[in-house]
């Protein structure tokens, strides 16, 4: 009996030693994707549907009510995957190339995504709606639009949009905070501060830009200039800022539905949110501010992917959700911003005194969020490569919540 | 027609002859589907695994790239980050385990020894019953019940703990792993008491001995093989386990540092490399069982 074993010891050595040296030798398959070559060719008309289309969308993001009259239109297919996370999106896209014509993506993951050629520029000529997008995130005139508007090559076209505001309980916070201290700070004004236990904020790495936000404000000689563009210092101070703030923190919430359960069963009582989230709080009573220091936000592009299955279907796609009616109605069901500005009257006319936390069209407001976008060790201004890239953000928040 | 049946009649006579006479070939063509699937979908991949974790993640373009060297290792040995999560995986693994073991043997002892035949039946069916919901299910159970103004709250508010939260705590991950391993240290368990022949209980009891000295000198070690088995399961399952303490806790285990580092930074190889700290840690206590003679009696 011994033998045969011994045999078999031997073969799975020699295997192993195979598998291994065949994979040190292949070609990095995704690097030939990264190397930033030039774009993909950019498509300047739609042809016929191919019949299918599969997205990777934002939950809320993909209802019956607006997909199915564009099925019906245009014959095409509808398939959703919903992504929880910007880097399940992200992941979702790299590790199935070829399977989904689109995404709903934030700029956190946007920049990654058009950094390492998995998506697709488009030409604007294609989108007349694209006039109607507000100035600020217009990508003719925009000045908030690094997220999805790359060396003049535009790659998709805005959604929805939105802030990271402070949501509060309002039997437990009676006092409508004004600052970010309450989520930061375990000493306000020389007193402990109250909330602390009952604390939430955001599980992922991109969190650090709110402390980065809020130390531009309060620790000024840092010289922060832009919370995605830290440099090892800035990030070290934004970290030991998120550490005093775990020790107060009751949950961190990283699914929106998660947040939603914290402030029903009373465990949750102040941090950031999204308006998603406030919507859907029935069991508490909750309102929401807009802090002094500012707040960073999100704004979602659909963008295709280079190696998309059904183009055609996917431009239609694009070209249906830019319109003013499918963004108010996105607008009514998610409780987000619509980015065509042309959609704000009849949110207005639906919705009546309580529109005006939208701020539609209210682009001096727009252009005070810090809209999410990917951090990249190219800082983006004159100090060149000595930012802090995501990857090293995720480290830190490993050890923030360690 | 009636020549080619009997020809294929006879190859597979043939062969079967072939067969009896070579018994190694016998064993080979037995024995190579499952070494195969051992070898390839098994070995290949945690081999695969470790191969990954001398490689590094580019920063640029945030892709692999495979050039050998050994700063995963580095970054984990030189940050307090990773020795913390191992930590506090340990000791919840450690705690889980020996809570499950103290619940488990009563009443392993009650279904193998103590029980009618037919409450026999009922008491393994109530162990086993918990395993035919989904685990999720069974998670969020326990998520609802330790939630503030959930039905444990509410019984501490009753008698006097209004100051005690559980919800999100270490407690909780605690009490939803003790929950969800229970039934695989019950089951090992209990197997070994029922195999304890009754013969050497009378042997021991004409030999003078009372039922405790019974107990702790026959019954006890005979059990250690399961107690032993069961202790791995629950032991190597909270290690490996990442879902629960999202779910119910706060802090994060060594699981969700693998899972963020690849689901977040997309950094395989560091994820590769945390990775082998639980299969050390496994390797060390599998090691540790085995000096115990527990795989001997097996």
């Amino acid at each position: 009996m011994n033998k045969p074993f011994r045999l078999v010891a031997g073969l799975s050595v020699l295997m192993i030693v195979a598998a291994a040296c065949g994979s040190e030798s292949e070609p990095a398959g995704d690097g030939d994707t990264g190397t930033g070559s030039a774009g993909p060719p950019v498509v300047s008309e739609i042809g016929e549907g191919e019949g299918a289309l599969n997205l990777i969308a934002w939950p809320g993001y993909t209802e019956k009510s607006w997909v199915k009259p564009f099925e019906e239109d245009t014959g095409c297919k509808v398939e959703v995957k919903y992504g929880n996370t910007s880097d399940d999106m992200v992941n979702l896209i790299r590790n199935n190339p070829g399977q989904y014509d689109g995404v709903s993506a934030s700029g956190d993951a946007t920049n990654r995504l058009v950094a390492s050629g998995d998506i697709s520029a488009i030409d604007p000529a294609l989108f007349p709606d694209l006039a109607d997008v507000t100035p600020s995130l217009n990508p003719e005139s925009g000045d908030n639009t690094a997220h999805y508007v790359v060396d003049d090559a535009v790659y998709g076209v805005p959604y929805m949009y939105g802030p990271n505001f402070l949501m509060f309980n309002t039997d437990v916070v009676t006092d409508p905070p004004t600052s970010w201290d309450v989520v930061f700070e375990s000493q306000i004004d020389g007193a402990a501060n109250p909330y602390a236990g009952q604390v939430t904020a955001y599980d992922s790495p991109i969190y650090i830009a709110d402390a980065a936000l809020y130390l531009m404000t309060h620790q000024p000689d840092l010289g922060i200039t832009d919370p995605y563009e830290l440099t090892p210092e800035q990030l070290d101070a934004s970290v030991e800022l998120l550490k005093q703030q775990s020790d107060m923190i009751t949950k961190y919430w990283a699914i929106y539905t998660d947040e939603i359960d914290g402030f029903d069963s009373g465990d949750m009582v102040v941090g950031t949110a999204w308006p998603v989230n406030q919507q859907y709080v029935a069991k508490a009573p909750v309102e929401s501010v807009i802090p002094s220091e500012g707040v960073t936000g999100w704004a979602d592009t659909w963008m295709m992917t280079s190696d998309a299955p059904n183009p055609n279907c996917m431009l239609q796609w694009m070209q249906y959700t830019l319109g003013a009616g499918v963004q108010t109605e996105v607008a009514l069901y998610y409780g987000a911003t619509p980015s065509n500005a042309s959609a704000c009257a009849d949110l207005d006319a639906e919705l009546g005194d309580s529109a005006a936390i939208f701020h539609c069209g209210d682009d001096e407001f727009l252009s005070t969020i810090a809209l999410w976008k990917t951090p990249l060790s190219e800082c983006g201004d004159d100090r060149g490569a000595v930012c802090t890239d995501y990857n090293a953000w995720t480290e830190k928040w490993l050890e923030i919540r360690s | 027609m009636a020549t080619t049946a009997s020809a294929s009649e006879g190859v597979l006579r043939r062969l079967s002859a072939a067969l009896f006479r070579h018994r190694g070939v016998r064993l080979w063509l037995t024995l190579s589907p499952p070494l195969a699937w051992m070898l390839l979908v098994y070995l290949v991949s945690l081999v695969l695994m470790l191969a990954t974790s001398f490689w590094r993640l580019d920063a640029l373009t945030s892709t692999i790239d495979r050039t050998w060297g050994f700063q995963n290792y580095e970054t984990i040995v030189g940050s307090s980050t990773y020795l913390k999560l191992t930590l506090r995986t340990l000791g919840m693994a450690l705690a889980v385990t020996v809570t499950d073991l103290l619940l488990a043997f009563p009443i392993a002892f009650m279904i193998s020894r103590v029980a009618s035949p037919r409450t026999k039946g009922l008491l393994s069916l109530l162990v086993v019953i918990p395993l035919w919901a989904n685990y999720l299910i069974r998670v969020f159970a326990w998520r609802t019940l330790l939630a503030g103004g959930g039905p444990v709250d509410s019984l501490f508010a009753a008698i006097g703990l209004d100051s005690v939260r559980l919800a999100a705590s270490g407690w909780a991950v605690w009490i939803t792993f003790c929950y969800l391993w229970l039934p695989f240290a019950i089951l090992p368990i209990a197997a070994a008491l029922e195999r304890v022949p009754s013969s050497y209980l009378e042997a021991s009891a004409d030999l003078g001995a009372h039922a405790g000295m019974t107990f702790r000198k026959v019954i006890v070690p005979l059990a250690v093989p399961g107690v032993v088995a069961g202790s791995i399961f629950t032991f190597s399952l909270t290690l490996g386990d990442y879902l629960t303490p999202t779910l119910v806790g706060k802090d994060l285990f060594l699981g969700n540092a693998i899972s963020s580092l690849l689901g977040t930074a997309n950094n395989e190889p560091l994820a590769a490399a945390i990775a082998v700290i639980p299969i050390l840690i496994v390797v060390v206590y599998l090691t540790l069982a085995k000096r115990s003679g527990a795989f001997e009696a097996l």
